[in-house]
């Protein structure tokens, strides 16, 4: 039970002082951005919403957005499956538990554009290793600089192989905390495989599951580095999700206005998102 | 050896693959490279990491990189850690919306800092230092560490609190030489997570620094597009970022399956 303390506020202030400055000072400035036109020499000129109304409207917008919730999707479909496979059939104790942590957790630690480059160079044709295995070995025609399906399946595997691992160490914690008198009664019962997973195992990877499948929507909504360095969102526009298309204006066009009403959106689409997951949650942890 | 240890090893052989050509393609000569496929490198050499290690601008992005990486995971942990405490221990007026506001700093897409990050740490004379990238990314880190302290902090019963009070302890006094002892794997984990985000972002880092402190990556795009194509010098460039992450990994890996649960099993 946690008691009711007013004074708590002075624990959290240095980390409020500091997220402060660092989120609500840019915020600021992108809100400021967002109502506003400018044509360079610092001068700006009101333009309400229109810069939200113009992006919302745009058949540009429209497409990354839709490539965004698409590439999420298909991220989770693919990941959430596999990291429980995973994680169902890891080792519990002995030497190999650490060997497998340690080698799972390894892509995660390489740096986003390193990862980029990483599969490029595995999947350049005639060079790669997976580049020449398809193209001279099985006779697939594959070049992701070419052909968008290709691209598009790279950029899925390679993110596939980046993340899993967080899902899997995710599970692996729930699974290793169930104790071992739950599945001697569950044997004694005569339960089948799939009851122990669905009435003893799955409830158990409930909380971690969501953890994973929250930070797992949040990073490749978010996803921008390792498609860049990939890709660099083509074939033509075939890859260009949203933190892409959002640099390009903000950056390579510097269009201000259109690029803060754009992350404007953007953020406010995660937020709602993950606040769903969020409440879903914590309603868990209150019972 | 068991049935269902095959997917394992055939999941962790599919991690391994590209790493493994990694490091293969830094073993070798940019004419290997270029004329054609060979599965191991058929003139090993040891070119490619000669030439980051003697030329500077290879080895200072390393050595900058570390330097802010470091500096973020002390500066988060040391906020984190009282704010954790407060959010485990008591409740107080906006505790909830607090730390959902908290956590909506993670879920910030980069893109969207990118440029007001530049205008922020640019006015107040902070650009290109390490300071500025390490602070930028507490934005994220701050969160996260707070997030999985909490988690930790909430497993110690409260009792120890009281005892301590009791035994005549005075807060900061009980903080460090009774509580953080008990949470010393949640402090290991959670610095362990700031380390990692901070040295794999790159998008930040790289808008916030020009020169003097410009991260690994910098070095590693401008070199993929100046010097031409050195396939071998980008892939050992590549090989040796992910030595630190593997040695970081190795000491916290009893608690790598707890702390990616946030402490919450």
């Amino acid at each position: 039970m946690r008691t009711i303390n007013q004074k708590a506020w002075f624990f959290v202030l240095p980390v409020l002082a500091l997220v402060a400055f660092n989120a609500l000072v840019p915020m600021m400035t992108v809100v400021n951005y967002s109502v506003q036109e400018t044509f360079g020499n610092n001068q700006f000129f009101w333009e309400g919403l229109g810069w939200f109304e113009q992006i919302l409207r745009s058949d540009r917008f429209q497409a990354a957005l839709g490539r965004q919730f698409l590439f999420t999707a298909m991220i989770l479909i693919i990941e959430v499956p596999l990291g429980i496979i995973v994680a169902l059939s890891m080792p519990r104790k002995g030497f190999w538990v650490p060997v497998c942590l340690v080698l799972m957790a390894l892509p995660m630690l390489i740096p986003w554009n390193v990862v980029g480059s990483m599969w490029n160079i595995f999947t350049l044709p005639k060079i790669g290793l997976l580049g020449y295995f398809l193209n001279d070995v099985l006779g697939i025609n594959y070049d992701m600089t070419q052909q968008p399906l290709s691209a598009w399946i790279t950029v899925i595997v390679m993110d596939v192989w980046h993340w899993t691992s967080l899902v899997v160490l995710l599970c692996y914690a729930g699974l290793v905390s169930i104790p071992d008198a739950y599945y001697q009664a569950a044997k004694i019962d005569g339960a089948s495989p799939w009851s122990v997973f669905r009435y003893i195992q799955l409830p158990k990877m409930k909380t971690v599951l969501t953890i994973a499948i929250l930070l797992r929507f949040m990073d490749s909504f978010n996803i921008y580095t390792e498609p860049f360095v990939l890709t660099g969102g083509g074939p033509g526009n075939s890859t260009t999700l949203l933190s892409i298309d959002l640099v390009k204006i903000a950056l390579g066009q510097f269009d201000l206005g259109p690029a803060a009403a754009m992350s404007l959106i953007y953020f406010a689409i995660t937020l709602l998102v993950s606040w769903v997951f969020y409440t879903l949650m914590t309603k868990d942890d209150a019972e | 050896m068991k049935k269902r240890s095959i997917i394992p090893i055939l999941y962790i052989a599919f991690l391994m693959l590209p790493i493994y050509w990694l490091v293969a393609m830094s073993f070798k000569t940019t004419n290997e490279i270029l004329s054609g496929f060979s599965l191991f490198p058929q003139t090993f050499t040891l070119e490619n990491y000669i030439t980051i290690f003697t030329d500077p601008t290879w080895y200072w992005g390393y050595i900058n990189s570390i330097t802010y990486v470091t500096l973020n995971t002390v500066i988060s942990v040391c906020v984190a850690l009282p704010a954790a405490y407060a959010f485990s221990r008591y409740r107080f007026l906006g505790d909830k919306q607090l730390f959902f506001w908290l956590l909506t700093n993670r879920m910030a897409p980069a893109a969207v800092f990118a440029l007001p990050f530049f205008q922020l740490y640019s006015s107040i004379g902070l650009f290109d230092t390490y300071l500025a990238v390490a602070l930028a990314h507490t934005l994220f880190n701050v969160p996260l560490a707070v997030w999985i302290l909490e988690g930790f902090m909430r497993g110690i019963p409260k009792e120890l609190d009281e005892t301590a009070y009791v035994d005549g302890y005075s807060f900061p006094r009980f903080f460090v030489t009774i509580f953080l002892p008990n949470i010393k794997a949640g402090v290991g984990v959670a610095a362990f997570f700031c380390f990692m985000f901070s040295w794999v972002e790159m998008l930040l880092a790289k808008t916030l620094t020009a020169v003097e402190a410009k991260p690994i990556a910098a070095v590693m795009t401008r070199t993929a597009s100046s010097a031409g194509y050195e396939l071998g010098l980008l892939a050992a460039a590549g090989t040796l970022t992910i030595i630190p992450g593997a040695i970081v990994i190795w000491f916290v890996r009893n608690y790598i399956a707890r702390g990616f649960a946030m402490g919450r099993v």
